[in-house]
């Protein structure tokens, strides 16, 4: 009794320094400090864990803690910011593992004693989420990762088997919690529907869609460990948990935001192929490396408006070489990006931070529109559908109504892009045969490069 | 009582999640998230309670393999978040 009345205070403390940690990373300033705050709550939350459980042998413990540490600390030095968005989808996953298998291992913990009903339930939901979130997350990766065809894939009877899918998962987990046992046919049921359904949950949604199902999976992996906390009545990992899963929910709410999409849209439609937009026609303007650099030298405010195919073309550091030499030459230089640029929420302020871009300079999609007409030249890297003008102009165009970066109102706009293909969402751009745009073909990085020996 | 009391402990933190998230800049979503990740590796305080059990076998597995998972998402979680947090910089640190 009165080491439980300890962990529980060492768990009040833990919880204290979450919330602050957090609050702290409401500016970039405060933000690595509310990190290490945040650390150092999950340290005296796993000791007091650790001592509380009154475990007798530890062997299992050091092992698996070993493991951990290993395979994080390797993932977490060696991984390339551009590829961030994969590690999030990887730790999502990992996250929803450990919740499944928490669920999972208090039943053989409780074996012989009387399982309560509400213990039942949140076991089930613990494995039901966690499970969700560890296949979801796998495929996502492999999406991200392009390991696996990242478009949507979209069968008939799709609808009528994830159905059938759901129903069963209900019927398996009634039955399992009227008799729990860890040996209980419908528990092994519920495993393997559980990670079938991430499977069938992530298909269908296509890869431009991915900051979405990644924020989601956040949110799930929270989720799922506040059902672990229920089913180990163990309040810290209710309060940590729930923290994670608002925070996950949030992100998803602004990335469908940023998209003009409801959530279910986004998770059961398949995006692509359906509507038909116009065809776009006109003359697309070409320029040169030289001449860029000319009315580059000349402009008093840039803009650049960075999108996935920065991360590709890695062109995050002679961007912001570029942006210094405009610095230095007079001109005002920013960068905006919209909420869905890139793979995960974030993603290009990422880059461009470890590029050296100073966080003022980063301006988001709403501060830069009401001025983009003050901007001289707006530099499209790698973006497309994020500042498509069919968007606000063609209520045919299967992206109608998402907000964009009205980069087609700045008095001129440089579009990097290797080719004319259209978009990830597979939609044909107005912008490029607009008047005030000038096409820079070729690699991003080799483009910005060669304006750069320009300025020399 | 310790439904509702873990209840309650639910419903606050839910609502003090969404005030506190909601303040935090887009320019800061990935750490977020990647710090998120790091939370979400509490788990481990509950994997213990299994991991460390000699009375059943298949329970301390179980609990070793959670122990694993949740300790990648802490170790990992934070130590990429820290990494990303260290290259923003602002325009007069330097």
């Amino acid at each position: 009794m009165d080491i439980e009345i300890y962990t529980n205070l060492a768990y009040i403390v833990a919880a204290a320094l979450f919330i602050f940690g957090l609050k702290m990373l409401g500016s970039p300033a405060t933000a690595r400090r509310g990190n290490a705050f945040s650390s150092m709550a999950m340290l005296i939350a796993v000791i007091a864990g650790l001592i509380g459980s009154q475990a007798v042998s530890y062997e299992v413990i050091i092992v698996g803690i070993l493991i951990g540490a290993l395979i994080g600390t390797l993932s977490a030095r060696l991984v390339a910011m551009t590829s961030m968005p994969e590690l999030v989808a990887l730790f999502n996953g990992s996250g929803g593992a450990s919740s499944l298998l928490v669920g999972w291992a208090t039943l053989y913990y409780l074996e012989g004693d009387v399982v309560p009903t509400f213990t039942a339930a949140t076991i089930v939901l613990a494995i039901l989420i966690g499970g969700l979130t560890f296949t979801g997350s796998l495929i996502a990766y492999g999406k991200l990762s392009e390991r696996i065809n990242s478009a949507a894939l979209v069968f008939s009877g799709q609808r009528v088997l994830n159905s059938a899918l759901l129903l069963a998962i209900v019927a398996c987990a009634y039955l399992f919690c009227i008799d729990p046992s860890a040996t209980s046919v419908y528990l092994y049921a519920l495993l393997g529907l559980a990670l079938l359904l991430g499977v069938m949950a992530v298909i269908p949604i296509g890869g431009a869609d991915m900051p979405v199902v990644i924020s989601l999976l956040n949110s799930y992996s929270g989720i799922a460990a506040c059902a672990a906390g229920f089913a180990v009545g163990n309040n810290i990992l209710i309060v940590a948990g729930a923290l994670v899963g608002a925070s996950g929910i949030i992100l998803t709410n602004i990335m469908c935001k940023a998209m003009n999409r409801s959530l279910a849209n986004v998770l059961f439609s398949g995006f692509g192929a359906a509507k038909t937009a116009k065809a776009v026609e006109g003359e697309v303007k070409p320029i040169s490396v030289e001449d860029a650099y000319y009315i580059l030298e000349a402009a008093s405010n840039v803009c650049f408006v960075p999108g996935y195919g920065m991360a590709v073309a890695q062109a995050q550091h002679v961007v912001k070489e570029l942006g210094k030499i405009l610095e230095a030459n007079g001109c005002e230089v920013s960068y905006a990006i919209h909420p869905v640029a890139g793979r995960m929420p974030g993603h290009m302020n990422v880059l461009l931070a470890e590029a050296d871009v100073p966080y003022e300079q980063l301006v988001e999609m709403d501060d830069i529109n009401p001025r983009i007409e003050n901007v001289d030249v707006a530099i499209v890297i790698g973006a497309n559908d994020v500042v498509n003008p069919s968007a606000r102009e063609d209520p045919d165009s299967p992206i109608y109504g998402m907000p964009i970066i009205n980069v087609d109102q700045a008095r001129t706009v440089f579009v990097l892009k290797r080719s004319m293909a259209s978009g990830f969402s597979g939609v044909d751009n107005p912008l490029f045969f607009g008047e005030n745009t000038r096409m820079l073909f070729g690699d991003a990085k080799e483009s910005i490069s060669g304006v750069i020996g320009e300025f020399g | 009582m310790d439904i509702i009391f873990l209840t309650f402990i639910l419903v606050l933190s839910v609502f003090l999640g969404f005030e506190l998230i909601s303040k935090v800049p887009a320019t800061l979503h990935t750490p977020l998230m990647s710090g998120a990740n790091a939370i979400s590796g509490i788990t481990l305080a509950g994997a213990f309670l299994a991991a460390g059990a000699t009375n059943n076998d298949m329970a301390s597995w179980l609990g070793g393999a959670a122990v694993a998972f949740a300790t990648i998402n802490v170790i990992g979680g934070y130590l990429v978040t820290d990494r990303m947090l260290g290259m923003f910089k602002s325009k007069r640190g330097k």
